[in-house]
């Protein structure tokens, strides 16, 4: 018994002598960002505990976005949660329905006392992560969208000199491609949202009802509507027998198409910047989505993709004024603009683009301003500030599935979108039943 | 035959002995498979802040969903080849392995080795060998004239994870079918040949029906691998597509589960598999386990 006394004790004297450490405040951030992208989190974060001493910041790699918010879940179940978990873009319905479980990042900064400025950040990224009153829900952090990448040595080869910026141009382009024996002249990655929610919005043309979800859950799909997707991705599928257009997998599967030189251009994120760089040996660029004049001559904005941060609830009021510091320190223009400049995502602030601007970042690396232009080309209209649907990451592989059928032949464009368009209808169902 | 009946003194000591085991069994599996009948019966969202009874409804729903109809056959067709494969590789090579006489460890070993390798990583090495852009088999394939893509073609991408799950099973299959022919005792093989039965002779008429019980119970435990044990492989290689190409049950429960957050639907499709899995060892002892003769 006498030696239980003592290792108390000893447990005792060291919890004590611990303390001073302890008196500072943690932050827990479990973020999916793997690699070279993960340094540079794990850097913004030892930079802020540097510059203070009052909270410490601690990043956790939890893996890829579905296993990072899952661990997050299953982590508030317990009643463990982190304080601040990233979130990719499509799990966006899932924790603005979590009400009780997420703290609003306009609440969190509005209560904390710091001096913040919700107009600061860029209204196509912002516009994606706000309530319909324009209130910041969730903290914008790496945000791409999709541009289009080409391959300009087999284009210079083919003897097309202008990169095409229509629809019409492109499989125009793809003829004079395969009149020169290229394998293939386009393919794209993340097809549900490259060419269903981004071709939407870049039309100007609602993917759902209730300005895509923003306006309730009783949303319901309307993208199989659109003639011109319609036909576009009929066509799309026709010009596999004559080998322009290859299918390459969900996600981005499909880079190596591009980065082998097999297809001359391929539509997917600008943030694979990076990853071309390193691969690619040849002359490449990027540019912006080609538009289809048979439904309008000119873009509307295309939407963003990525994610964000999100603050669960169940912490003290003192974490959070942490938390909130640690978002205004992530929202400063020095941080944002090296953030987009080494990783490829676009800044979330006027004031970090600016500031690459002046750094002259955008004239050293010719087309890294592509997405950012993209995104801010008009004021984001309801059909293209961004899409929120609840069950998305379920509903973008019906969409996956549905249009493979396509591609195999196994059933027309018109057959694809109504068939993905009914069983997505069914789980927002689902979502609206278990979520009121 | 009666077992030899052993006598304890204490009462409780037998009680004593097997409450590990018991404990174990009822931690690891009688446990959370009562959570997952519990969790089959509710609708709950993703972070368990309102939880509605709904009875049998997950399950109704699943079996008047026409693609988890379609992940059965998907799933049986799978099962079917992957055990019809690996059994066969093993055979031949185990057959063949059992005549060698010099070198024999060596070989032994190298064919043991694949069983070490994890699924998912196997799944990640057929994905590159395959991989249409810069796989090397798809390129030799492609030089043969066959325009590979597991992408596109489903019957593609079956065969690229039946490859991927079969290659693994195939050392395993192996370690027993060269056990059970050593087990043969050499005088009963050489007394045919002298009778002048050729090699094959000889392996059907005796090396095979000596070998039936390991047949039978290689069967059970490779269907129970490939219906539950595959999930690394598919993961790796086809995510389940192209299409629903290669969404097997067990994959399917994880993506429901860990994609779709949808746990009412995911526990009520484990609770089908727990079913499956009760229902292929009761057949395993009941009926192969009997009728095989030792």
């Amino acid at each position: 018994m006498k030696s239980y006394t003592s290792i108390a004790a000893l447990a005792a004297s060291l919890a004590f002598a611990a303390s001073p450490v302890l008196a500072q405040t943690e932050i827990n951030f479990w973020h999916a960002m793997g690699g070279a992208l993960g340094e540079k989190v794990e850097e913004i974060a030892a930079d802020f505990n540097e510059m203070q001493d009052e909270y410490k910041i601690v990043p956790t790699y939890k893996g890829n976005y579905t296993e990072n918010m899952t661990a997050a879940i299953a982590a508030f179940r317990a009643g463990e949660q982190p304080h601040v978990v990233q979130v990719f873009e499509v799990g966006t319905a899932t924790m603005m329905a979590a009400q009780g479980a997420v703290k609003p990042v306009y609440e969190v900064m509005g209560n904390a006392d710091i001096e913040w400025d919700a107009d600061a950040y860029l209204p196509a990224v912002k516009s994606y992560y706000t309530t319909p009153e324009g209130d910041l829900l969730s903290l914008p952090f790496n945000s791409s969208t999709p541009v289009m990448w080409y391959n300009k040595d087999m284009l210079d080869a083919a003897g097309v000199e202008e990169v095409p910026q229509t629809w019409d141009a492109m499989f125009e382009a793809a003829e004079k491609l395969k009149a020169n024996n290229a394998d293939c002249a386009f393919s794209f990655g993340w097809q549900s949202w490259v060419m269903v929610e981004n071709y939407l919005a870049w039309h100007d043309q609602p993917i759902g009802t209730q300005q895509n979800g923003f306006a309730g859950t009783d949303t319901e799909f309307v993208f199989n509507e659109s003639s011109d997707l319609t036909e576009l991705l009929q066509r799309i599928a026709d010009s596999q027998a004559d080998g322009m257009f290859k299918y390459g997998g969900r996600r981005g599967d499909s880079l190596p198409l591009f980065t082998t030189g097999e297809c001359a251009m391929w539509m997917n994120s600008s943030a694979y910047y990076a990853g071309i760089s390193e691969q690619a040996e040849f002359e490449f660029g990027q540019a912006m989505l080609p538009v289809n004049t048979a439904a309008r001559d000119e873009a509307q904005n295309s939407i963003i993709g990525g994610a964000t941060l999100w603050v669960l609830e169940g912490h003290d009021d003192a974490e959070y004024q942490g938390v909130a510091e640690f978002f205004n320190y992530m929202s400063t223009p020095e941080v944002q603009a090296d953030w987009h400049q080494s990783s490829g995502y676009v800044p979330i602030t006027t004031a970090a683009y600016e500031l690459s601007q002046e750094q002259g970042f955008y004239d050293e690396f010719p087309g890294t301003d592509t997405a950012i232009k993209q995104l801010s080309l008009n004021e984001p209209t309801e059909n293209s500030r961004g899409i929120r649907f609840g069950n998305f990451v379920q509903i973008r592989d019906i969409i996956n599935e549905e249009l493979e059928a396509l591609w195999a032949g196994d059933q027309t464009a018109n057959e694809a979108l109504d068939k993905a368009a009914d069983r997505g209808n069914q789980l927002l169902r689902e979502f609206q039943d278990t979520n009121s | 035959m009666r077992a030899k009946r052993v006598t304890f003194r204490h009462r409780w000591l037998p009680y004593a002995l097997i409450a590990p085991q018991i404990l174990i069994t009822i931690v690891f599996f009688l446990w959370p498979a009562s959570q997952a009948i519990y969790q089959s019966l509710l609708r709950q969202d993703a972070f368990g802040l309102r939880t509605e009874f709904v009875g049998l409804k997950n399950f109704a729903r699943l079996f008047a969903d026409p693609r988890y109809l379609d992940s059965f056959i998907t799933t049986i067709v799978f099962s079917t080849l992957v055990t019809a494969l690996s059994m066969l590789i093993a055979l031949v090579l185990a057959v063949m392995a059992d005549r060698v006489l010099r070198g024999a460890l060596t070989y032994r070993t190298l064919l043991i080795w694949p069983y070490a390798v994890a699924p998912a990583v196997a799944g990640v090495l057929w994905w590159f060998l395959f991989n249409p852009t810069i796989g090397i088999i798809a390129y030799a394939l492609d030089g043969l004239g066959y325009d590979w893509s597991h992408y596109v073609s489903g019957t593609d991408a079956m065969a690229l994870i039946v490859i991927a799950a079969a290659w693994r099973q195939v050392s395993y299959n192996f370690l027993f079918f060269l056990a059970g022919l050593q087990a043969i005792p050499r005088s009963l093989t050489e007394a045919a040949a002298i009778d002048g039965a050729g090699p094959v002779k000889r392996f059907l008429t005796i090396q095979l029906p000596l070998l039936s019980p390991t047949v039978f119970f290689l069967l059970v435990v490779n269907l129970v691998y490939a219906f539950f044990e595959t999930f690394g492989v598919v993961h790796a290689t086809t995510s389940g597509g192209p299409g629903n190409a290669t969404n097997i049950l067990v994959y399917k429960v994880w993506r429901d589960a860990f994609e779709g957050l949808n746990l009412g639907s995911s526990a009520a499709q484990s609770v089908v598999l727990m079913v499956i899995v009760i229902a292929l060892t009761a057949i395993q002892f009941r009926y192969i386990e009997r009728r095989v003769e030792y």
